[in-house]
């Protein structure tokens, strides 16, 4: 199939390709946000023993629809003295990083955009960015609550930033290499083999940094709607509003994603080392069975859905909490467990580390 | 210190937030309690305080003798009645009006009448588009009688007190 296709696109140009792929891919992962809202409404509704929204079209699936084309004809209010360029630019600024993180993830062996050699580092310093829309809409509001919950944004921020770092260092030392594609390789085995078990403390510490680094429930202190109304974009409305919407669903995305190749082992079947190799190269059951894109969008799906339990679970932190999370808990954890992993590394133990 | 230590355990097995979990996670696959209004609806009880209505007895002689108790018990003063002699000698109303914008759907009316002529029935969804028709005159009531007659005859039947 992959031959029928490269005979098909040889005549055009490769960047022209690749731009096509990326709009097409951006296209998806469009969709894939749009219905990560209907997602999170329905899932809430259901642990909350009711139904949620079910009424347009068969079960809500026109929903989504429905709320961007709402959104899309409301006018884009400006506030009084707002900064007319920043504050126009801040939604951009917030949905950009979610959307260029993408460009280094690996959906399998060859499926990927950028095959870069630090893409570990250029995701970090893309969700890092992303904070800087949160910050710029907060100030260019000029509004009190807008401007508090962008200081929470940026104090939460770098706080777990941290925690998330050192706990993609212990990846980076565990398969010594800082290309994704390589690090999901090195966990190849079994589902044993993957980084959640040896490194479950940093595999825990990464998905709590993770949900606090989106602003999601039970870390959604910027928003806070009890405290500050809805935080850095109370000003906003119709598009810019939606924008701000998309970029967290992305950013859920995103994280999800990278917790599933960091530490669920990507692509790789979890049935690996279980099932007897021949058994992955029958027919049509073996390609499911094996490993594919369909088991990494699986492992994102499945974390996707444990942000929307999270928060269907858990009441929010005290800003003071969260702070105490971050740096006398997390932190901690994550450097004990490097220095911990260290001593393996050195005495090679296996299965892991030999 | 043996608390300490208990607490830790506690806090860094997360098995709170676990129990958490699986208590949403259990809610998830059980039965919903929405009810999906239009196709589906909540029972009533036969006591149902809805849209009023004035009765007939099976003859077709109206049952309202123009007493005012209802208007005098009416806690919101939403009934107006005007009566006059009829020429058989009897009194009965000329106009019997309730405004529904006041009526706070109290019963007392209800339970106020002598002769079980107004009542409020099961009717519950109705709606008024311009100014004034949330007056229901005598007429409009009577109306409504005939319509739920069986009904109405019947919840009576099924909330009598002992």
């Amino acid at each position: 199939m992959i031959d029928w296709w490269q005979n098909l696109v040889a005549p055009f140009p490769p960047l022209l390709l690749t731009v096509a792929y990326m709009l097409v891919f951006i296209l998806v992962l469009f969709a894939c946000v749009a219905y990560a809202t209907l997602a999170e409404r329905r899932v809430l509704g259901f642990m909350q023993v009711r139904l949620g929204p079910n009424r347009v079209g068969p079960q809500g699936l026109g929903q989504p629809i429905a709320d961007a084309l709402k959104l899309m004809f409301k006018e884009m209010i400006l506030p009084n003295d707002a900064d007319r360029f920043l504050f126009r630019t801040a939604p951009l600024l917030s949905m950009a990083p979610a959307l260029a993180a993408w460009a280094v993830i690996p959906f399998s062996e060859h499926l990927n955009f950028a095959d870069i050699n630090a893409g570990l580092l250029y995701i970090l310093a893309m969700t890092s960015l992303g904070v800087y829309g949160v910050i710029v809409a907060g100030w260019a509001s000029n509004s009190k609550y807008a401007l508090l919950g962008s200081l929470r944004s940026a104090a939460q921020i770098v706080s777990y930033e941290i925690a998330m770092g050192f706990a993609l260092v212990g990846v980076l030392m565990a398969s010594g290499s800082l290309n994704l594609g390589d690090i999901v390789m090195a966990q190849q085995g079994s589902i044993l083999n993957w980084y959640w078990l040896p490194l479950l403390p940093l595999f825990l510490t990464y998905l709590i940094a993770g949900i606090a680094e989106t602003n999601r429930a039970p870390f959604d202190v910027v928003e806070g709607e009890s405290e500050i109304v809805a935080g850095f974009h109370v000003e906003y409305s119709g598009m810019g509003f939606a924008m701000f919407f998309l970029a967290e669903y992305a950013n859920i995305i995103l994280i999800s994603a990278l917790t599933a190749l960091l530490f669920l082992g990507g692509w790789l079947s979890p049935l690996e080392g279980i099932l007897p190799a021949h058994t992955f190269h029958l027919p049509v059951i073996g390609v499911l069975l094996g490993s594919g894109a369909h088991w990494f969008i699986a492992k994102t799906s499945f974390f996707i859905f444990c942000f929307l339990w999270f928060r269907a679970t858990f009441p929010r932190y005290r800003y003071d909490q969260i702070m105490r999370l971050g740096w006398k808990v997390l932190l901690p954890i994550t450097l004990i467990w490097i220095v911990v992993e260290g001593v393996l590394l050195y005495l090679q133990i296996p299965p892991w580390f030999d | 210190m043996l608390k300490r230590i208990r607490n830790l355990v506690r806090s860094f097995t997360l098995s709170e937030l676990l129990r958490g979990m699986s208590l949403t996670g259990r809610r998830f696959g059980s039965k919903k309690l929405t009810v999906r209004y239009p196709e589906e609806k909540t029972p009533q009880s036969p006591r149902f305080r809805g849209l009023h209505a004035l009765r007939r007895y099976p003859s077709g002689e109206e049952r309202c003798i123009g007493c005012k108790l209802c208007e005098a018990v009416c806690p919101a003063l939403a009934i107006t009645i005007d009566t006059e002699e009829r020429e058989d000698g009897s009194r009965r109303t000329t106009r019997y009006d309730i405004d529904l914008f006041k009526c706070v759907y109290c019963g007392f009316c209800e339970e106020a009448c002598p002769v079980d002529a107004i009542v409020e029935t099961r009717v519950f969804e109705y709606s008024f588009f311009e100014r004034g028709q949330q007056v229901m005159t005598k007429d409009m009531l009577l109306e409504v009688g005939a319509k739920h007659e069986d009904q109405i005859a019947s919840d009576r039947e099924a909330s009598i007190f002992d």
